[in-house]
């Protein structure tokens, strides 16, 4: 129990960390915010109601509670570009970005084991060159080269996925809600498939080592059960460790992988936010962004904590 | 023959690729300084999107500049960016480190919380709030790389000299009146330096690809420098009708990056 607490504070601690960290850094920001939106030729009017409005005004450490308890409640302010509360564009981004991380993290998962598998299995083979080179390969490619690249052969020459763009899963059913993901998906699978191929062979490699793997094949058991039921089971550890870490660039990865798509997720409006200089926009974005990422961390700990109870003693 | 194919197992592949790779990049972008077949900038527009050619052996983008010029000069700033982060972010983090690692206490508790919440900050979003607050441009670019690789040097000095300080050479040392400036310099700090050169060639490999992920992005170098990066941004649109506009500076990118995996890898001896 102990772990799961000591777990959960940390994620609640982080969190609060890289609030005041975002909220601090953009107090520093030179120039006065509402000047920068409506410019130094603004009305001095309209720059004295956006100040009102943006409680410009207040202290920061005010600010920050003010803006913090909202969040709490679900209120991050408005955005001052697109006129709109900040929950309203977060809520139709959210669900395209984390479509398109889990449609992603499953097919790394899907390239990744079966090839770690085979590499390690038949270590030296010609299999494993394979394996070795596509990790490096894949390692080596950007995500949005690749994605250039899948679009110009799969989407225009051959007509088999669309372009870009998102169709939502509600409107127009499973069938286009896929094809609409899955370029992108791979695109962004594939550099994370490439690293976790590698830690499922090392690891595998490394547990095929040991005492227990020679005891079980001495008394005979056949090939596979050794394999999955023994080494498998063992080496997933270190595999969902390093799937965790992934899942964390992978999110990162999302914010180029739909400006190549133009998918209009969170990556998207992040861009925007930043380039236009749109604060409460990014401040949500970043609170969003950063407790999407802490959560499924801690997720991931907590998994991890149930597949191998030695770590929840540290 | 067997002992021919013995002797090319012993070889470390991943070491020599590395090395090559990563002379070729530096090769090339180190002439490019000097020469290159066409001014990277100068747009021809009776020559827009030429197919790749004797004259132009790269083919030509939208605005008719050449593209192998471009891909050349290209690395200048993505090379610079990236080993200047590297370096900055390695120096902070090894002083850092090595102030936790050897002082232990206080010091380590405080440093290493910090280095924690650095290190929880998700990168990308860290970059992203640099540009925010510093506005687009290369050196943004280089110092969110750089901010983001002090806690990953910190941890590596540090876990080295935790390590290292219990050893017996170093005891000696301290036997023989040895300072702890000395200590640091002499013994602990020489033995930290192959885990920091894998990490540096890592890091590298991956401070190249944020550079132009950023680049892409429109947040990294502006025009009109030149960088492999933006020049994917600005040909994305017409790589349906001219592939050679994308694929090379592509091609450059991925070069590079397998170049110092490769290289970090063959310093591991893997």
């Amino acid at each position: 129990m102990k772990y799961y607490a000591r777990k959960t504070i940390s994620f609640v601690v982080s969190l609060f960390v890289i609030t005041a960290i975002t909220f601090g850094a953009l107090q520093i920001l030179p120039g006065d915010p509402a000047l920068l939106v409506l410019g130094t030729e603004g009305d001095p009017m309209a720059v004295e109601i956006l100040r009102e409005k943006l409680g410009l005004d207040d202290p920061p450490l005010t600010r920050y509670f003010k803006w913090i308890s909202g969040v709490f409640k679900g209120d991050f302010g408005e955005s001052i570009r697109y006129s709109t509360p900040v929950s309203v564009l977060l809520k139709n981004a959210i669900p395209v970005t984390l479509s398109l991380a889990f449609f992603s993290v499953l097919l790394a998962v899907l390239i990744a084991i079966p090839l770690g598998i085979t590499c390690a299995v038949k270590k030296g083979s010609a299999w494993d060159s394979f394996g070795l080179i596509f990790s490096q390969l894949g390692m080596a490619m950007p995500p949005f080269w690749l994605g250039i690249l899948l679009i110009n052969f799969f989407a225009v020459k051959l007509g088999l996925f669309p372009p870009g763009g998102f169709v939502s899963v509600t409107t127009t059913g499973v069938g286009p809600f896929l094809s609409s993901l899955f370029l992108p998906a791979l695109a962004l699978s594939l550099p994370r498939a490439a690293i976790l191929a590698r830690m499922v062979r090392a690891s595998i490699l490394q547990t095929l080592d040991q005492d227990y793997i020679r005891t079980a094949r001495s008394k005979g058991l056949p090939h596979y059960l050794v394999l999955y039921k023994h080494a498998l089971r063992n080496a997933s550890v270190n595999i969902f460790t390093v799937a965790g870490i992934q899942l964390t660039q992978l999110l990162a990865g999302t914010i180029v992988i739909e400006q190549v798509f133009s998918l209009p997720g969170l990556g998207q409006l992040l861009l925007n936010g930043v380039l236009q200089r749109d604060l409460p926009l990014v401040q949500g974005l970043v609170v969003v962004g950063a407790g999407l990422i802490l959560f499924s961390n801690l997720i991931f700990d907590s998994i991890l904590g149930v597949i191998d109870p030695r770590i929840r003693l540290d | 023959m067997a002992k021919f194919m013995e002797r090319l197992k012993q070889i470390n592949w991943a070491l020599l690729i590395g090395i090559v790779l990563v002379s070729v990049v530096f090769l090339i972008t180190f002439v490019s300084i000097f020469y290159t077949p066409y001014d990277p900038i100068d747009m021809v527009i009776n020559n827009r999107l030429a197919k790749p050619s004797l004259t132009n052996p790269l083919g030509t983008d939208q605005y008719g500049r050449d593209v192998l010029s471009r891909v050349m000069i290209g690395g200048q700033i993505t090379l610079l960016v990236g080993l200047s982060a590297v370096l900055l972010g390695m120096v902070v983090g090894v002083f850092l480190g090595a102030l936790a690692g050897y002082y232990g206490g206080l010091w380590d508790e405080v440093l290493m919380r910090i280095a924690d919440g650095l290190y929880s900050f998700p990168a990308f979003l860290l970059a992203l709030l640099a540009v925010t607050l510093l506005g687009p441009g290369q050196n943004t670019a280089l110092a969110a790389i750089a901010v983001a690789n002090v806690p990953v040097f910190m941890r590596i000095t540090r876990s080295n000299f935790l390590s290292l300080r219990e050893t017996n050479f170093v005891e000696a040392a301290r036997a023989m009146g040895a300072t702890d400036f000395r200590i640091i310099a002499k013994h602990l700090l020489p033995n930290t330096l192959p885990a920091l050169l894998v990490q540096a060639s890592v890091s590298f490999a991956i401070a190249v690809l944020a550079e132009a992920s950023l680049s892409f992005l429109g947040v990294g170098t502006q025009p009109p420098d030149v960088s492999w990066g933006r020049m994917l941004k600005d040909s994305q649109a017409v790589a349906g009708i001219a592939p050679w506009t994308i694929l090379y500076p592509g091609l450059a990118i991925g070069i590079t990056v397998l170049g110092f995996n490769l290289l970090g890898d063959g310093l591991q001896g893997k």
